[in-house]
């Protein structure tokens, strides 16, 4: 099976959606479970109507032999359980003319939007057909099409059906009768979907979303003190951490309010304990003052801030990078901090463990600018490794003579004294101070701790992990979050089309280290700028911190619609041949 | 101002159909202060309906807004009807505009008129069998309502409006469990709903 | 004086006051009555909808404005009364009600619940409680029993809970109302009052969330009318308020403070008089 341009098709994407009741969801993380028991890597997004219960939901899914880590351009397939309000999604479901549409003929004809792009529409009566199977329902129908579609064994779906329905005798059989009905149904229409075969195992997988991801990044950095308050899309994280710390010794706390959750994150790091909290947009902006307070009393926290569409209330349930602002720029007076993003459901736990290393090391605030299309999606993914980021405070020994917390150091790190240790009292102070800490209002303590502050997250050497680089070329496309599986897909297209290219994606937006993107830029003439918001943020960041070749476009736009990696490759072939 | 008789035979038979006919005169003189007169009775019985007709109404809008079709049309259907028994009040009665309300308030017996259907009786999963359970305990509370009225009463006149109202709502009861029987009742699993609610905000 | 039965030129039917915007309530949800009894509060009340301002914050009951014709302000989490509060003093001429539900009043907007009461500001101020943050999938809010089970509390939350009106005495409020979503007509009446009423008005109204909450079905046998009429003596009241179970609905009490005013002048100065103080 080949695509528009004759290139090998490696990946499958198939949506279903349906209304209240329908179980689109369900539908669809059997089919992501089943199909990651047999060998492939896959990624579902998800997305509804406004209402808490019964609204309209499509569940989004991509499966290839290899990992994945953004949705394609199109999708192959769309199962509509039925057409309620489906017509939201059409600009999330992109179809066209290679595309298939199966629906039930009882539930109405499908919506002009996804009819006018000349789509292959199939008739399949699933409720009709659930109905025969006394017990069963339709999306278990939906379920066992769809795995027939893409090639994924029947084994596998009832496998996993098997597991997760909690009754077990009529329901169970008729749900797999429904599947081998849905099956059937699949075999007689044809449409030449099947996935190229998994890989030989050797890799050992999970299946994970990135908010999950975060949680266990965090507890494998050493935290072990979350407070927590909820809001979307990072509430998954705090309730994933709930049951999870106290398991590890840990404890998280439900707070009134942002306000309370940081303060109390930030006091218990005072302790010595090792602590985050993770929220989205709003929340972040409430945070800002006891983050500075983070900075001037060199205390370290974590925030993980999940993105959502903004600014202000915004759009909660979808995704955006409009926080690299207010992340890198967002705090009263000089205060330097760290801001890392995570480019993969699976990095979300590998640079949330690095944020609370480097939280940790540095004694600094450090803000994981992840995002709800992270946050949110399941992936499949290889196994993170175990890598040695583990939170190591720089402390003092008991009864140190004349120890002074805040002492001017080469590095910029000044030995912390953990309350409970003999002889080394402190107060830790957002009044700017000298070097033991007593408020001062002199310039030269000022301009000393300032500099202190600056050169303790300037010096400090982020090793390799800073940003992944890959291929070589004139041209480079500089991006940072969830953008990378879009942009690291269409450059592989543009290197099948002979345009060779370099890929930087930056996990460590902050503090700049513009030596380490100059050097990766050695050579290149050109800088595409890709991220998800309206404003350019990342665009002009680099712009004023970075040294960049002389030709620097951006190529953005804002949520809830993804970039896709059509958008990249479009934009870089015409640019590559200007 | 006091109620009025309907205009011509003919025109009333030909509005109301087959159904017992409400004979509305004007009261002599109100009697004992403590029942109901005449006036208040068909005051209560227009509220009900015109109350009973808002609700079924706000009930179709929530289902539509939850892609339950059916249940919503059933719910305008059965707001139609409600506004149709409001509207044949004032035909009865003669009035050109709808009554306001006693000065003493109305007097139901629970919270909400009787006909008004609770708001917690709704599911987004619902099934018009539901609906049309909800409608008849309305329609059996309304001829309740009215039987009390009538056992209560304190002049003959009133006691026989009563009871014709009551018998109306009896026909009203008989009218939905004939609508039942030709409806399907709930599949098995009419709430099943796998996947988990939804954050939005 | 008309009489009580005419309706005056301005009355409007309650649903005049509702707009076109469907709410995205869950069906079964208590909210919808009190948007049936805010509706028909404004009707009694004879208010014109462009003078009435619906100010909310973030959560399922605080989408309400959108489903009234008044004018609305949906603003961020917690800070309903604040907003209200800039409203009401900058535009005393409108009637201002501020909305939202247990976790964006008692919790993150707990702080401006204190001093709004202590401040009496002519407003008033509904919040729907029901228990839990329902717009975010089902935590605990601080009116949550301790031992409700969720996601982010696996074994309750162990916390006493919050008593809203007792916390409304004792910061000053002049005007403390219990209300219940399955009483639409009673709740409507309870709201009249607390808009009438002088100074700051608070009504607390259970209103049952039907999809993280079902069993709070069983609140309509377990209301009850307060057995006691409001009293204005805030040391009797807190005597009742603290020994209250939490389902005594009605006015609870009604207290005599005069309204905030915030020092006025006439105004009739002009900017000139007000540089007199720097001429040498």
């Amino acid at each position: 099976m080949t695509d528009r341009r004759g290139m090998p098709r490696t990946t499958v994407s198939l949506a279903v959606c349906g209304s209240g009741g329908a179980g689109v969801m369900t539908a669809g993380n059997m089919l992501l479970d089943a199909a990651a028991r047999a060998g492939w890597y896959g990624l579902m997004v998800r997305s509804s109507g406004p209402q808490i219960r019964g609204g309209e939901a499509a569940a989004l899914l991509r499966f290839a032999p290899h990992p994945i880590d953004c949705l394609d351009d199109r999708f192959d397939a769309l199962i509509a359980i039925d057409w309620q309000n489906i017509h939201r999604f059409a600009d999330e479901i992109p179809l066209d003319g290679a595309s298939l549409i199966v629906a039930d003929p009882d539930q109405g004809a499908p919506p002009g939007a996804y009819l006018a792009c000349g789509a292959r529409c199939v008739n399949l009566p699933l409720k009709r057909l659930a109905k025969a199977i006394p017990g069963s329902w339709p999306n278990m129908v939906a379920l066992g099409l769809a795995a027939e579609l893409i090639g994924v064994p029947a084994d596998a779906v009832k496998h996993v059906v098997t597991r997760s329905l909690k009754k077990a005798g009529d329901t169970l059989a008729a749900s797999l009768a429904a599947i081998d009905a849905g099956a059937k149904a699949a075999g007689e229409i044809g449409a030449g979907l099947a996935l190229a075969p998994p890989p030989a195992r050797n890799a050992s997988r999970w299946l994970i979303s990135g908010n999950e991801a975060a949680g266990l990044g965090a507890i494998r950095g050493g935290v072990r003190f979350v407070a927590a308050y909820p809001i979307t899309p990072a509430t998954e994280l705090l309730e994933w951490l709930a049951p999870a710390l106290p398991k590890v010794g840990g404890v998280l706390v439900q707070a009134e309010d942002e306000l309370a959750s940081i303060n109390m994150a930030i006091g218990a790091s005072y302790g010595g304990v090792p602590a985050l909290t993770a929220t989205a947009g709003p929340g972040l902006a409430l945070m800002t003052e006891a983050l500075g307070l983070s900075v001037a009393a060199e205390v370290p926290i974590v925030v993980v801030d999940v993105m959502r569409g903004g600014p202000s209330t915004g759009i909660p349930a979808k995704s955006e990078q409009s926080d690299v602002s207010i992340a890198l720029w967002g705090l009263h007076g000089d205060a330097p901090r760290i801001v890392v993003a995570p480019n993969s459901v699976a990095d979300c736990l590998t640079t949330t463990q690095w944020a609370v290393q480097l939280a940790e090391h540095l004694q600094a605030p450090a803000i994981v600018l992840s995002d709800q299309f992270l946050g949110q999606a399941r992936a499949v993914a290889d196994r993170p490794a175990e890598v040695a980021f583990i939170g190591e405070r720089l402390t003092a020994p008991a009864r140190t003579e004349g120890y002074r917390r805040y002492a001017i150091t080469d590095s910029g790190i000044s030995p912390m004294a953990i309350p409970g240790t003999p002889g080394l009292a402190y107060t830790a102070d957002g009044l700017e101070h000298n070097e033991r800490g007593i408020p001062s209002s002199g310039a030269g303590d000022h301009r000393a701790q300032l500099a202190k502050r600056e050169r303790k997250l300037v010096a400090h050497d982020y090793g390799g992990q800073w940003a992944d680089v890959e291929g070589r070329g004139e041209l480079a496309v500089v991006t940072f979050g969830s953008c990378t599986g879009a942009v690291r897909e269409a450059l592989v297209r543009a290197r099948a089309d002979g345009i060779d290219t370099r890929l930087v994606s930056m996990r460590l937006l902050a503090p700049a280290r513009p030596k380490l993107l100059a050097a990766v830029l050695d050579g290149v003439e050109r800088v595409l700028v890709v991220e998800q918001n309206h404003g350019g943020q990342f665009f002009r960041y680099l712009r004023a911190e970075f040294e960049l070749p002389r030709e620097v476009a951006s190529c953005r736009h804002p949520g809830p619609l993804p970039i896709r990696p059509d958008e990249v490759y479009r934009h870089v072939v015409e640019w590559s041949r200007r | 101002m006091s109620p009025r008789k309907a205009a011509t035979k003919a025109d009333a038979v030909s509005r109301r159909k087959a159904r017992p006919r409400l004979r509305v005169v004007k009261p002599a003189r109100r009697v004992a202060p403590s029942g109901p007169t005449t006036r208040e009775l068909m005051a209560h019985a227009y509220a009900l309906e015109l109350e009973a007709a808002e609700r079924y109404a706000e009930f179709a809008e929530a289902m539509e807004a939850h892609n339950n079709r059916e249940v919503a049309e059933l719910f305008r259907k059965l707001a139609r009807i409600e506004h149709r028994h409001a509207e044949q009040i004032l035909e009865e009665t003669g009035w050109t505009k709808p009554p306001a309300p006693p000065s003493t308030g109305y007097r139901w017996e629970g919270l909400e008129a009787p006909e008004t259907a609770d708001f917690t009786a709704l599911h987004y999963l619902m099934q018009p069998y539901h609906a049309l359970v909800i409608a008849l305990h309305n329609e059996r509370r309304a001829h309740k309502f009215f039987q009390s009225l009538a056992a209560s009463a304190t002049s003959d006149k009133v006691r026989r409006d009563a009871e014709a109202m009551a018998a109306e709502e009896a026909e009203h009861v008989r009218l939905i469990e004939a609508w039942m029987t030709r409806t399907p009742p709930p599949e098995a699993g009419w709430d099943h709903d796998p996947d988990p609610p939804r954050n939005v905000d | 004086m008309t009489t009580a039965t005419a309706p005056s030129v301005t009355a409007r039917p309650p649903q005049a006051y509702k707009s076109d915007y469907k709410p995205i309530w869950c069906p079964g949800c208590g909210d919808y009555s009190v948007l049936s009894a805010f509706t028909k509060a404004f009707a009694a009340l004879e208010l014109a909808p462009e003078q009435i301002a619906v100010v909310s914050g973030i959560g399922c009951s605080s989408r309400i404005p959108a489903y009234v014709t008044s004018y609305g302000f949906h603003g961020v989490h917690g800070r309903a009364l604040a907003a209200a509060t800039g409203l009401k003093v900058a535009r005393p001429d409108l009637t201002v009600v501020a909305a939202g539900g247990d976790g964006d009043g008692y919790s993150i907007g707990g702080n401006h619940f204190l001093h709004a009461c202590r401040r009496n500001v002519d407003l008033t101020y509904v919040v729907m409680d029901n228990h839990v943050y329902g717009m975010t999938k089902g935590q605990p809010s601080p009116t949550t029993e301790p031992d409700w089970v969720s996601k982010l509390s696996p074994a309750g939350t162990g916390l006493r809970v919050f008593h809203p009106l007792v916390v409304a005495l004792a910061a000053g409020a002049n005007f403390i109302a219990r209300g219940f979503s399955g009483d639409p007509n009673g709740l409507a009446a309870l709201l009249m009052e607390a808009i009438r009423a002088p100074g700051f008005s608070f009504v607390e109204v259970l209103s049952p969330c039907v999809t993280y909450r079902p069993e709070q079905r069983e609140w309509k046998g377990q209301v009850r009318p307060a057995p006691v009429g409001p009293t204005d003596d805030a040391a009797r009241a807190a005597r009742r308020l603290l020994t209250d179970d939490g389902f005594n609905i009605g006015v609870l009490y009604r207290g005599s403070r005069k309204p905030f005013q915030p020092p006025v002048g006439k105004g009739a100065a002009r900017v000139a008089e007000l540089e007199k103080a720097f001429e040498l």
